[in-house]
């Protein structure tokens, strides 16, 4: 991977060791803990269906490199739009403001030892032809139509990107990856009467675009999208109030990417302003709850060959039988808590600073059949599906708006309800785990995580759980 | 702490014009290239701007980071079929494979009736300037200065201000231009300085997080860096303590920090996007009251130094001041070119959303609309997405204040409101005069006649 991605972005621009070590030099003063290179070059292309026909089509490319310089706790953070050595030298020079030291320094990279390859460097922007890429949205259109005649509108979103990076840093790290990620989008209106409801489904990850163009894939996504629209045309109010609360397996992970998982990243750690800070060791959830965040899995939309510092990619335990064993760490915050990085330091782009993320975060399977956990509810409600999700870190609240949700009565499965926001505490709503099911599923694909303004994929998953208390926002 | 260099990445301040002029130079390679390439008809858009920030936290420099940020971004239509491209490398090798990809996408795309340039008659013809452009060269040591005593001045406010996540300040200058094969071509600039700060409190209930900001076109104009202190320190102070309120109906009282949001929605309901996919519960509602008849929505695309103001809309098509919402009944949609015509409709000068839409009608101190509502819930606070503008039903997240008799009671938190849109719109029972004017959306706070409050069982 990495002498692609120096062939891509480095070559191009004649930059090679002695430049790099240039640059270097400059960030590695008397006072500077880590200085970095970050060069990038992302190409992304999308087609779009919408009425029954490809009525859209885009391409976009992005190079840069991002120059940071650390001291201490503070970071000197600048950025050139092209990569070319007097860009990147004027970019080292503002990033090295942070300290007062006039002094430049020597600095040696030579490769690191390559890391383990979780996805293939094919380009899925390159592959195939732009006349088939319409075909299968027209065909999928056709398909999706031909599943149900209340569906009145169809649009389907088709994304590739491609992106190679390479990493220079003052510790010695000169790495780099190459990184294809692919994904596919179904949303569907349906009306009947006076009714009109959606339907989303969609999938992807680090792969070649033409897995996704399988009908074995992208059919499945279809269906799912119109059950979902038709279940949602029949769906009653849905109930307001403190109840007990059946998650499917799967994309419900999102309960512990919000609940848990950006409670458990370094940086808020560090700073002590997460309602999880200085609490390792504490028990959080109940004895089979085991809780992973796990850059490794391949050719997951989450995972990662190097995180954006060139740390290999981890799978870090959080939570290990309800108690808490870990936070996710990127260089900095690792340095300053004296442990080691864990393969989570991820940037959106070149012109973003990194900081811990999540990369796959999900639960160990527990050893109940979902059937008998449905069977154990006398009253609440089973969510199967969501939009997302958001968290205050500091006080632990977090929200995950159901997008298909269904009544409990007496052990079984009754009504549709319509989509409601559930809200909890995320430090105590793993203590109320009564049942883990024994159907561990990853999400789809799909994922995406809004941190501090930026963007970055990211996969959930989780068995079937039974949480007994969550507050329920519905009207009736 | 050193000087700050900056050279070269001052052009945008120092010299706006030059900077104008190369963006206009590459805009018309944009379009000759596109011309040549058999496009019959293209629209280039191109942004440079340049931003300085500096943060600290608990009284030490944490980031100082400084951005240039170029993109631009081409459409060509050719026999009705489109194909877009962009990027952020502003080389002319690149921006000649962003046309020549826009072209080869154009002839894979379906032909599209609605697609094409908006018509040649509406583009912005008079460019009147706006006062959106204050540059100050302000280096780093400034910023930080600044920042050092926002902070300062938010945890010297209270002993339960135990930590910070820091205070910034930042500011940042662009430019753009856009052009079409029509012959038009706008230009704009504008400046926005801004600070924040976000503090942490802590007592035996618990940590709670909380911040206040400013922003403004006119450094000058910023709140006084005290005063974004002891705001943060203010507004995170009174959440502790927050618990859960009773399940059941309840009037609720938006402040305008979340207040702007519920305009919001309803301009996405009405926005062409939405509404030619059939996307919205509010189909075929001009002419529909959709809001109490005390209440109307103007929007003042020129508003002399507005945070959203510009002389032409996405399309390149002249914006006027207009009426949205006038004593509560819907006049218009939100549309830009394609939208519209997908409607088999006229433009609004709305490619890219509205601008600066006030809310105007009589207002009252938010002190008096607390008590107009008696008991029920003040919201400053909205979480998470669950929104349905398709079928108007409203569930979300909140925190805020549960008041007795007009009165504050305790703080709230780890709640949930729900209703439908409509009715929430319809039944506004007052609107505040605390109107917050830093955003594009412009109200005060908004006091909602009923919705479902889900806390403890």
């Amino acid at each position: 991977m990495f002498e692609l991605a120096r062939a891509q972005l480095l070559e191009p621009s004649g930059l090679g060791q002695s430049e790099l070590e240039l640059a270097m030099g400059r960030l590695a003063g008397k006072g500077i803990d880590l200085g970095e290179l970050y060069f990038q070059r992302r190409v992304r292309e999308g087609w779009m269906l919408e009425d029954g026909s490809v009525r859209q089509g885009n391409w976009d490319v992005d190079q840069g490199v991002g120059v940071r310089a650390i001291a201490g706790t503070g970071t000197g953070f600048a950025y050139a739009d092209s990569i070319t050595l007097p860009a990147l030298l004027d970019a080292a020079d503002s990033a090295r403001a942070i300290t007062r030291s006039g002094h430049t320094g020597q600095v040696r990279i030579r490769q690191s030892p390559l890391a383990r390859q979780r996805y293939g460097n094919e380009d899925p922007t390159a592959q195939g032809k732009a006349a088939d890429r319409v075909e299968l949205l027209r065909t999928i259109d056709a398909y999706v139509r031909s599943l149900d005649e209340r569906v009145s509108q169809v649009s389907v979103n088709l994304s590739a990107s491609h992106e190679a990076i390479v990493i220079a840093a003052s510790d010695g790290v000169l790495t780099g990856d190459v990184r294809p990620l692919v994904r596919l989008d179904i949303r569907v209106l349906m009306e009947e009467g006076e009714r009109r409801e959606q339907g989303f489904s969609g999938g992807g990850g680090r792969f070649a675009l033409e897995e996704l163009m399988d009908p074995e894939n992208w059919q499945g996504f279809a269906n799912q999208a119109v059950s979902q629209g038709a279940i949602n045309l029949t769906a009653e109010a849905a109930p307001a109030g403190y109840m007990t609360v059946v998650l499917g397996p799967g994309w419900p992970g999102v309960l512990l990417h919000e609940a848990i998982g950006h409670g458990l990243e370094g940086d808020f750690n560090r700073k002590g302003i997460s309602a999880f800070s200085n609490r390792i060791g504490e028990r959080v959830a109940t004895e089979e709850c085991t809780i992973v965040d796990d850059g490794t899995l391949e050719r997951r939309r989450g995972s990662l060959n190097i995180d954006d510092e060139g740390t290999p990619a981890g799978c870090t335990t959080l939570i290990e039988n309800g108690r808490l064993v870990g936070y996710m760490q990127d260089k900095l915050n690792a340095r300053l808590m004296g442990v080691k990085p864990t393969g989570n330091g991820r940037r959106e782009s070149f012109a973003h600073l990194p900081m811990p993320r999540m990369t796959n975060t999900y639960m160990l399977p527990g050893k109940h059949d979902p059937a008998d956990i449905i069977a154990s509810v006398d009253d609440g409600i089973y969510a199967v599906n969501f939009n997302g999700g958001q968290v205050d870190i500091t006080s632990g609240k977090f929200v995950f708006a159901a997008s298909e949700a269904y009544r409990i009565k007496n052990g079984k499965v009754g009504a549709a309800i319509k989509g409601a926001t559930l809200i909890g505490n995320g430090p105590d709503v793993l203590t109320r785990v009564g049942m883990v099911g024994n159907d561990l599923k990853l999400d789809s694909g799909v994922g995406v995580c809004g941190k501090e303004g930026q963007s970055v994929p990211v996969g959930v998953g989780q068995p079937t759980l039974r949480i007994d208390g969550l507050t329920v926002g519905g009207t009736a | 702490m050193g000087q700050v260099q900056t050279s070269g990445i001052n052009a945008i301040i120092e010299d706006p014009d030059r900077e104008t002029e190369l963006l206009t130079g590459i805009a018309r390679r944009v379009l000759d290239r596109a011309r040549q390439g058999g496009a019959d008809q293209a629209e280039v858009s191109i942004s440079s701007s340049l931003s300085r920030e500096a943060g600290v936290r608990l009284g030490e420099v944490e980031v100082l980071e400084e951005a240039r940020d170029r993109g631009v971004r081409v459409t060509v239509y050719r026999n009705q079929c489109s194909g877009s491209a962009s990027t952020g490398d502003l080389r002319p090798d690149v921006i000649d494979e962003c046309v020549d990809r826009a072209l080869a996408i154009a002839r894979h795309t379906q032909p599209d009736k609605a697609s094409g340039l908006a018509d040649a008659e509406w583009m912005a013809q008079e460019f009147p300037d706006l006062d959106l452009w204050h540059p100050v060269d302000l280096d780093m040591q400034d910023l930080i200065d600044r920042a050092l005593l926002i902070e300062q001045a938010g945890r010297d406010a209270d002993e339960r201000i135990g930590n910070s996540e820091g205070a910034s300040v930042s500011t940042e200058a662009g430019i753009g231009v856009h052009a079409n094969s029509h012959g038009f071509l706008g230009a704009s600039r504008g400046t926005r300085h801004s600070q924040s700060c976000v503090l942490i409190a802590g007592d035996d209930s618990g940590m709670q997080r909380d911040y206040d900001w400013d922003s403004a076109r006119r450094f000058e104009a910023l709140a006084r860096p005290e005063e974004t202190g002891a705001g943060a320190a203010r507004r995170v102070l009174r959440r502790l303590g927050a618990k859960r309120v009773p399940t059941g109906p309840a009037p609720v009282l938006f402040a305008p920090e979340v207040a702007r949001g519920l305009i919001g929605h309803l301009v996405g309901a009405v926005s062409g996007g939405n509404l030619y996919r059939r996307a919205s519960f509010l189909l075929d509602s001009v002419g529909q009251t959709l809001l109490p008849e005390w209440a109307s929505l103007i929007e003042q695309p020129r508003m002399p130094g507005g945070p959203a103001s510009a002389c032409y809309d996405g399309d390149g098509v002249a914006t006027r001041e207009s009426a949205l919402v006038a004593d509560g009944q819907l006049l218009r949609y939100v549309l830009g070119n394609y939208s519209a015509r997908r409607l088999g409709l006229t433009t609004t000068a709305n490619a890219g959303g509205v601008r600066n839409l006030v809310l105007t009608g009589p207002t009252r101190p938010p002190e008096q609309l607390m008590a107009d509502m008696g008991t029920g819930l003040l919201v400053t606070e909205v979480m998470g997405q669950g929104v349905n503008l398709v079928t108007g039903d409203y569930s979300r997240g909140a925190a805020g204040f549960w008041v007795e008799n007009g009165e504050i009671a305790w703080p709230a938190e780890e709640i949930t409101i729900a209703g439908h849109l409509r009715d929430m719109l319809a039944n506004l029972r007052g609107a505040g005069s605390d109107i917050d004017r830093r955003r594009s959306i412009q109200t005060g706070s908004l006091l909602v006649d009923r919705m479902v409050v889900a806390g403890m069982s």
